[in-house]
């Protein structure tokens, strides 16, 4: 079960593990720095498909084969699915998730969904719903570009604070029958939170406050601190946003600059990709999890880590209406080892 | 501690840097001003191959236009507006552009509700507003005439 510590904030007693996970990214994303640590890289980013809403619903498609692949399961064996995705009506998701036969809750929380999706999970295992459950994630250049932007070959001028949609996808199995590493031990759900950031161009502006908010929650109830942990990885704030995160800690009182890192900066080098602010994107965070931090876990190499998916709630249109960008940020605790450390 | 709204917008001024107006207006000036100077070959061309004047700057615009049409559709458009900004934008090339990319990524839509329905998406209040002012324009200019002549 689950261990409420505060609002919104739970420790698991019975333990949750991270059987598989798998990462698969498009040619840009394979082209940075953090290019080695994705299953696979597609070089087309129409992976294959007519439109890109097809090819996004293919990515995550392929990315849940291969982390149930390397799991050694089935479709039948997953007594649920959890995804979600940027697009309208997470139709990447349901379209992706369509042969699967797997019971299915669809989830929106912009790019905080990877961190959603593990915690639902989590709650729906601890709670005895099932033994093993799905959790993923996708996002895709060229549906977000369409959806909230401009068309892809009309000629704009990107400001220094945009960020850069990832095309990638991230999937985890989790598990509660095997004791296996890593393994989940916690998590915070975050708030709603907005101060005001209206630009949709600093979108790492728009979704600090939440992060923040959410952070601190989370060490007052739990009573620990960022010496406590030796990653505090955040899912997409970018450059400008991870600083503007930095600073409102200090001022909360925690100083998490020595463990902290966040996957849209990780993601491309700036100077050469020409992505300004950094990577940004549900599958931005979901697929560095499931590529890069879990793998690190499950070899030793990092022993506890917070992963904190950050979402900018934003909506084209209630943007036009002059409203400003609300944000959310979720946690989950990360940890490698069969023990459970909190029981 | 609380963060106001306020206290936020001050910290976020200072984090966020501004875009580099000392790159992107020479840049848009060079790159514009070549553009038309490409405009005015044409026009030149066009004349000293026969055309009269009205004809040869319609024959100029088209020829920016069929241009504009043809990178955009090579992808090229794009990667030189990243540079250029207000120099492709402002010129015809820039209209051009802006129908022809919405109509381009409509097609997976089909020809009526994606292409017909999305053609002008960018352009359309460029349309919209250039065809009121025009009309606003053609009134003045019959009060004015009325009063004056």
């Amino acid at each position: 079960m689950a261990k409420a510590l505060g609002r919104g904030v739970v420790y698991f007693d019975t333990p949750v593990f991270i059987a598989s996970s798998a990462a698969v990214a498009g040619k840009k994303e394979g082209a940075g720095p953090m290019g080695q640590c994705f299953d696979r890289v597609e070089q087309y980013s129409r992976f294959g498909q007519k439109t890109w809403e097809q090819a996004e619903s293919r990515m995550q498609q392929e990315t849940i084969w291969l982390a149930l692949d390397k799991a050694g399961l089935t479709a039948d064996s997953a007594d649920l699915i959890l995804a979600g995705d940027l697009i309208n009506q997470c139709t990447s998701s349901t379209y992706s998730i369509r042969p699967f036969g797997i019971p299915f809750l669809g989830l929106f929380g912009a790019c905080s969904t990877m961190a959603e999706s593990l915690i639902i999970g989590s709650l729906f295992l601890s709670a005895g719903g099932g033994e093993r459950a799905v959790c993923a994630t996708s996002s895709h250049f060229s549906t977000a570009e369409r959806q909230f932007r401009y068309p892809l070959s009309y000629g704009g001028q990107r400001p220094p604070t945009a960020q850069w949609t990832c095309t990638a996808s991230g999937a985890a199995v989790l598990d509660t029958v095997t004791a296996s590493s890593p393994k989940i031990e916690g998590a915070c759900i975050g708030r709603v939170t907005d101060l005001g950031i209206t630009d949709a161009n600093n979108m790492g502006a728009a979704m600090a406050p939440a992060a923040a908010d959410t952070l601190t929650r989370w060490f007052h109830a739990t009573g620990t601190s960022p010496d406590n942990y030796d990653l505090i990885v955040t899912g997409d704030l970018g450059l400008y946003g991870g600083e503007l995160f930095t600073q409102l800690m200090m001022k909360q009182g925690f100083d998490i600059k020595p463990c902290y890192r966040d996957c849209g900066v990780m993601m491309f080098d700036g100077e050469t990709q020409d992505t300004h602010a950094g990577g940004s994107g549900c599958g931005c965070g979901g697929s560095l999890l499931c590529g890069h931090f879990l793998p690190l876990i499950r070899q030793q190499r990092i022993k506890r880590m917070l992963f904190m998916a950050t979402g900018a709630l934003m909506s084209p249109m209630l943007v036009q209406q002059g409203e400003s960008i609300p944000g959310v940020a979720h946690i989950v605790e990360i940890a490698s080892g069969e023990e459970n450390y909190h029981a | 501690m609380e963060i106001k709204p306020e206290l936020y917008k001050d910290m976020t001024e200072a984090v966020s840097p501004k875009s580099k107006s000392y790159v992107n207006i020479p840049m848009a000036f060079l790159i514009g001003g070549a553009i038309c100077l490409l405009g005015e070959c044409l026009l030149n061309l066009f004349e000293y191959m026969g055309l009269p004047k009205d004809e040869a700057g319609s024959w100029t615009s088209i020829t920016l236009v069929f241009l504009s049409a043809l990178l955009t559709g090579l992808g090229w458009y794009e990667r030189i507006a990243k540079h250029a900004g207000a120099g492709t934008l402002v010129p015809i090339t820039g209209f051009a552009n802006g129908v022809s990319a919405p109509a381009i990524e409509a097609k997976t839509e089909g020809w009526i509700l994606g292409v017909g329905a999305k053609i002008f998406t960018i352009a359309g209040p460029v349309i919209l507003y250039g065809t009121a002012a025009s009309v606003v324009y053609g009134i003045c200019l019959v009060v004015v005439k009325f009063f004056t002549e």
